[in-house]
């Protein structure tokens, strides 16, 4: 199932997507990020794993610079991402101009956040017109196929707020998707869901990843990781512990900090880990 | 009368289950359950609502007939005044301060809103000054101070800042007019107050909602005016309605500046005729009307701003038929969501 992005992916010489180089955050004293090393290629689609407080979040919103990193670099398609490279400086950009690297990427959060003051149809047309200046009827056209994709054409009309979890994350992987973006970033969205809605969000993932979509899950849903991912990222205290196919990091881990977490993981949802 | 409807339903299984065991038993418990399930509620009575309604309508009924009898309301009077043009002038004047003021006030609590919420520490700290002057002082006390401009300052103009010379001058007296005076007095004091409620309205509205618009590649405008803004103003438009009713009543202050605004006019044919009462009365009905209209535009614009809110807001209550009053009311939210998932799955 995973054969046209295996073939993207082993294609030699092809440039990263995205690369994270040396990457430093930290949150007043706490050092959430301790040199973060990672290359993500196109169609690959790489989950990130570890317990919370490992910095997982914190480098996936180092991408699209909702976080400002302290040292390092992230470069999204060639472009360092908040900066500008001039001679042996790093120039801050201006909001506008990160705005327009934000295109690149699209992000699904683990709370939806939905604009529940706009319908359904008119949460996913906003970006596009007013961002990409786009015509109200053609992207009307292809928000409604991305609905009817992810099995909600006939919710265009509805808000947010009368929406289950489940429909809410479904229409929000929509409107990232509507702004035709490169990557797409997902922060743990399924965890904010009750458990019989996980899978009907993870369906759309997985048909996402099918396509040949370039993505970056942050996730606790191990089998998502092993029947989806190209690549397991294991994060810990802020730095890559582990990194490989999910037959060797989630299967055959090296580390024993791997290995540890898995454990506590599988006691929690042994069922359907297998 | 709901606790003998019930016993009969007790004491026929009573028996049959203790004395006898199953043999004597005429009514299966699924039998009981459809007999239980059919009998009609009874609804609990207030007596103590009754009367302390009869109450309350007697003595309304009392008020009314004194305002009918009384000759000393002079509702002639009343009725003359109504529409007389001086009235009809001041209460022209009220709105036009309310109005102008008023808008000024929002424009400008915006702003100040938003530089009181500024990762810059030197314009949130002016606004923050410019709170604690407008509100720590009295409006009245405000509009004389303007009205007195000149004491301080004789020439306004543009120049050379620290003592230059002006480049282009007016004697203060001749720019701040009477109106000027108080709609400055009025939007300024006004802002201060805006500014608060804009900010509260600002704040309510969750950061994910900003870093969802940002993630999207919105700029600060677009995230602003189209993201935040507008859930804002869920929570601005109610104390703002308040803030309106306020500035058309408290706009008669403007009397201190011999500015005849509705109070006013009213005023100044009382102390010559001494139809004090029926002047009074003149003027209240006005306001009252007014703040009804504005009463009525505000839910409106509350109903806009709440879309998608819908849901969350409690079903209507009315009079005839409280909410959660009888079962049938009592059945529906439990139906609602079985067919909900149905469609989900």
């Amino acid at each position: 199932m995973s054969t046209s992005t295996a073939s993207s992916v082993t294609q030699a010489g092809d440039a990263p997507i995205v690369r994270i180089v040396d990457l430093h955050k930290s949150f007043g004293h706490l050092e959430v990020l301790k040199s973060v090393n990672l290359d993500v290629y196109p169609g690959q689609v790489v989950t990130i794993l570890g317990r919370s407080g490992s910095g997982k979040s914190t480098m996936l919103r180092c991408i699209n610079h909702l976080e400002k990193p302290n040292s390092g670099a992230v470069m999204v398609c060639g472009e360092v991402v908040g900066y500008q490279v001039k001679g042996n400086r790093l120039h801050e950009l201006r909001l506008r101009d990160i705005a327009r690297q934000r295109k690149l990427t699209g992000m699904v959060f683990q709370s939806y956040n939905l604009f529940p003051h706009m319908t359904v149809m008119e949460n996913l047309m906003e970006a596009p017109q007013r961002v990409l200046g786009r015509n109200g009827a053609e992207v009307r056209e292809e928000a409604l196929r991305l609905l009817d994709s992810v099995g909600l054409a006939d919710k265009a009309d509805a808000y947010p707020g009368t929406l289950s979890g489940g429909q809410q994350q479904r229409v929000a992987i929509a409107r990232a998707l509507v702004m035709n973006p490169r990557v797409m970033l997902f922060d743990e969205p399924t965890s904010a869901l009750d458990p019989e809605l996980v899978g009907e969000v993870l369906e759309v993932m997985k048909s996402l990843a099918r396509s040949g979509m370039t993505m970056i899950v942050v996730t606790h849903e191990i089998g998502f990781a092993r029947q989806v991912a190209d690549e397991v990222v294991f994060m810990a205290e802020g730095r890559v512990v582990e990194q490989g196919p999910p037959s060797q990091v989630i299967d055959a881990p090296r580390e024993e900090a791997t290995r540890t977490f898995l454990r506590s993981l599988g006691q929690r949802n042994a069922p359907t880990a297998t | 009368m709901a606790s003998t409807g019930s016993d009969p339903g007790r004491s026929r299984t009573e028996p049959s289950s203790a004395a006898n065991g199953g043999a004597v038993r005429t009514l299966s418990q699924s039998e009981l359950d459809d007999e239980l399930i059919a009998k009609p509620v009874v609804p609990l009575r207030h007596p103590g609502r009754t009367v302390a309604a009869c109450i309350v309508l007697l003595l309304i009924a009392i008020l009314a007939y004194s305002l009918v009898t009384n000759k000393n309301y002079e509702w002639s009077t009343v009725a003359h005044y109504l529409f007389y043009p001086r009235i009809m002038q001041g209460l022209r004047n009220t709105l036009v301060l309310t109005v102008v003021s008023m808008s000024i006030a929002i424009v400008l609590g915006i702003v100040l809103a938003s530089c009181r919420l500024s990762e810059n520490k030197i314009l949130s700290m002016v606004a923050g000054a410019y709170l604690w002057f407008f509100r720590g002082t009295p409006l009245l006390i405000q509009l004389i101070f303007w009205y007195n401009l000149s004491a301080l300052y004789p020439r306004l103009g543009i120049g050379v800042p620290f003592g230059g010379d002006f480049f282009f001058s007016a004697s203060t007296n001749s720019v701040l007019s009477l109106w000027l005076v108080a709609i400055l007095g009025l939007a300024l004091h006004e802002s201060a107050y805006m500014a608060e409620i804009v900010r509260g309205g600002l704040l309510s509205v969750s950061g994910h909602q900003t870093e969802a618009a940002l993630a999207l590649g919105m700029n600060r405008s677009v995230t602003f005016r189209r993201i935040i803004l507008p859930q804002a103003l869920r929570v601005i438009v109610p104390p703002t309605g308040n803030q309106v009713i306020g500035m058309l009543k408290y706009s008669s202050l403007v009397s201190v500046i011999a500015l005849p605004d509705l109070l006013y006019s009213a005023q100044m044919i009382y102390t010559q005729t001494f139809e004090t009462i029926p002047l009074l009365i003149v003027v209240s009905l006005w306001y009252l009307l007014c703040t009804t209209v504005l009463t009525i535009v505000q839910g409106y614009i509350e109903r806009y701003y709440g879309r998608g809110e819908a849901s969350r807001q409690p079903a209507r209550r009315t009079w005839w038929r409280p909410r959660l009053g009888g079962r049938e009311q009592l059945t529906t939210p439990v139906a609602a969501p079985a067919v909900e998932q149905e469609d989900n799955a």
